[in-house]
């Protein structure tokens, strides 16, 4: 089983910086833990060749940050029925890229999005102090999917 | 007066709207593309120290990142005393390039497979929830394969170049921090399909010729949508070729005379001004010699095409002589053309691609000049939508104390006015309502400029557009919310 953690945004914006910062931590936790099976990645935002790249993974986590009125985090599952029009040209959302990945590799990678709450975007790279709390609290929950995800290939096998 | 404001425009970058006024008897009396963000960068870079302006110009966009990268290591070349162009050394430079042609090839890849290419095949009033890449993933998976797969081709490119995918510091004042290693060279030679630099070529052919085939058949809609005369600027090579990354400037009127005769961009400010209209935050640039009225121009594909002389790779070049001799040689003004050169423009990328990996050049480990410093240093380049200048001043702290960046999509401004107007005067004359064809029709018309507008306003995240149709008493007639 292959899980990846994908994190987006701009890492220069603050708090837009959320999903990225959160793919670093997980990265070096599953070095220090030498955890096999799991991938992360990263960008500025998706495009049209992560279809290709989720295509590779049986479990896919977005993390992206969100200025939308949550507690804390909020973890979906993404449903590729629900992929829209695009507004922007230069960037799509997760449900696209899954779509996408149905409909040119037959693949259907179980796919959830993270949020976690950002609360500036200043032309800078700290993040805020209410973003950081948000950033650990989204760590650990990561974790704790992660290490569940795992368990469920284990019991399925 | 009757007005229509259309927001958000469809697959386009930012925060704007378009208004359309109506007078009394239901004519066109006025369009405006509004663009309602701020410019905060130009102020939040002042203070800092310069060597950090290639890594920091990189929040302004995450979409473009790389041009503005490149531009402002162009400008602080000249602030450490490496000069212009031909200053760095050939490692330096053409690792740039290399990075410059990576991002441009898959740029140009996602607006063709992405935008232009559903609105080709699957015709510009079919349901706009497929009229996308999904919509040709469903119609055509070999295409929206090609299209994901070059844009994954490109972004390697970057990777490989500019050190990481975010906020990549390859490019620094005086040169490049990396090399390319001999596996990686091999990687984007001999990778196995398709992701290596034949296959792209062969795509790149492939694409060309779709759009010429469709041109073929619909002559009439491509030949006459959106036209308008126009000036045309871009940097040229000093011999007159196609150089999307060095050169120096060079403008045309609309009957191809030149009105910028190559001049050096660090004296760029003497020949272009900036004005500011009161309804939007973005401004118009012109050429000061022609003045305000009729000094705008058009930057991107189709003037770059319209400036230079030749294209320096033969298959693009071969396609450069078809596309000119079908004006006769005279510029292009129809704005869907802009896609014709777009994917010529997209071939020249992949054939410079090639010609760059075989160079031993780029395994040199010779990969900084330095010399005398200077206060000042003006950066352009051939962004993949259009000419792009940075502009620093520092102080003896080597603190930043000036920036002035005039992106692609401002200069654009004007002609995407002019091109709403021309598309709103053919499709909304005598209307009372919007239908889904005219929104279409702005955004086609919009898009073929791949404008970024998060980009030209440094805006954060995305805005869609509107569509509001006024009456004479300022009253809403219609509302077309993407």
């Amino acid at each position: 089983m292959k899980i990846l953690i994908y994190g987006y945004g701009n890492p220069g914006r603050q708090d837009d910086a959320l999903g990225i910062r959160l793919t670093e931590n997980i990265e070096k936790w599953i070095i220090s833990e030498n955890i096999s099976g799991v991938e992360t990645d990263c960008n500025y935002q998706l495009n049209i060749e992560d279809a290709a790249r989720i295509s590779e993974s049986d479990i896919v986590i977005f993390a992206d940050a969100t200025i939308e009125d949550i507690d804390d985090l909020a973890f979906t599952t993404i449903n590729p029925d629900d992929s829209k029009i695009e507004f922007s040209m230069h960037a799509v959302s997760p449900a696209f890229v899954l779509d996408l990945c149905r409909k040119i590799y037959n693949k259907c990678p179980e796919t959830y999005l993270l949020h976690i709450k950002g609360y500036e975007w200043d032309f800078k790279e700290e993040l805020s102090s209410n973003a950081i709390i948000n950033l650990e609290k989204a760590i650990k929950f990561t974790k704790q999917k992660i290490s569940e995800f795992i368990k469920r290939n284990r019991i399925a096998k | 007066m009757n007005k229509i404001t259309i927001e958000p425009v469809t697959r386009v970058e930012g925060h704007g709207k378009v208004t359309i006024h109506m007078d009394d008897n239901l004519n066109v009396a006025q369009t405006r593309l509004h663009i309602v963000e701020f410019r905060g960068f130009e102020r939040f870079v002042q203070g800092r120290p310069y060597w950090e302006a290639p890594v920091l110009v990189q929040r302004l966009c995450g979409i473009c990142p790389v041009s503005h990268h490149l531009a402002a290591a162009k400008a602080l070349d000249v602030i450490v005393g490496a000069g212009t162009g031909n200053g760095l050394t050939p490692a330096g430079e053409k690792m740039r390039r290399l990075m410059h042609y990576g991002q441009t090839f898959q740029s140009h890849a996602l607006h063709f497979f992405h935008l232009a290419s559903p609105d080709l095949l699957l015709g510009y009033d079919s349901d706009p929830a497929l009229r996308n890449v999904i919509g040709i993933a469903l119609k055509h998976p070999d295409l929206a394969v090609q299209g994901v797969m070059m844009r994954k081709f490109g972004q390697e490119i970057i990777a490989a170049t500019a050190g990481k995918k975010i906020h990549g510091t390859g490019a620094i004042p005086g040169g490049i921090n990396k090399n390319l290693s001999i596996e990686e060279r091999d990687r984007f030679l001999k990778g196995a399909d398709p992701l290596n630099i034949d296959k792209m070529i062969e795509w790149s052919l492939s694409a060309l010729e779709l759009f010429k085939g469709y041109h073929k058949q619909n002559k009439a809609f491509i030949d006459n949508f959106a036209v308008f005369p126009s000036n045309h600027l871009s940097i040229v090579r000093k011999d007159g070729a196609l150089d999307l990354y060095h050169g120096v400037l060079r403008a045309v009127d609309k009957d191809g005379k030149k009105i910028l005769n190559d001049v050096d961009y660090q004296e760029y400010y003497k020949h272009i001004n900036e004005e500011v209209r009161s309804w939007s935050y973005m401004k118009f640039p012109f050429l000061t010699s022609i003045g305000k009225k009729d000094g705008w121009y058009t930057v991107g594909p189709l003037a770059r095409l319209n400036t230079c002389d030749f294209i320096p790779t033969p298959l693009a070049q071969n396609a450069f002589e078809e596309y000119k001799a079908y004006t006769n040689g005279k510029p292009n003004h129809s704005s869907l053309h802009m896609h014709w050169a777009r994917l010529i423009e997209t071939l020249h990328a992949a054939e410079m691609i090639k010609i760059l990996l075989n160079d031993t050049d780029l395994q040199s480990d010779n990969l900084v000049t330095k010399g005398k410093k200077q206060f000042e240093g003006v950066g352009v380049i051939e962004a993949p939508r259009g000419t792009l200048f940075h502009h620093y001043k520092i102080n003896e702290d080597d603190q930043i104390t000036m920036a002035n960046l005039i992106v692609s999509t401002t200069n654009n401004n004007e002609p995407m006015n002019r091109a709403v107007n021309d598309v709103a005067n053919k499709m909304m004359t005598g209307k009372k309502e919007i239908t889904e064809g005219m929104k279409n029709a702005v955004e086609v018309a919009i898009r073929a400029y791949d404008p970024c507008l998060s980009c030209a306003t440094h805006s954060i995240g995305t805005m869609p557009l509107d569509i509001t149709m006024y009456n004479s008493n300022n009253e809403v007639l219609d509302n077309y919310h993407s």
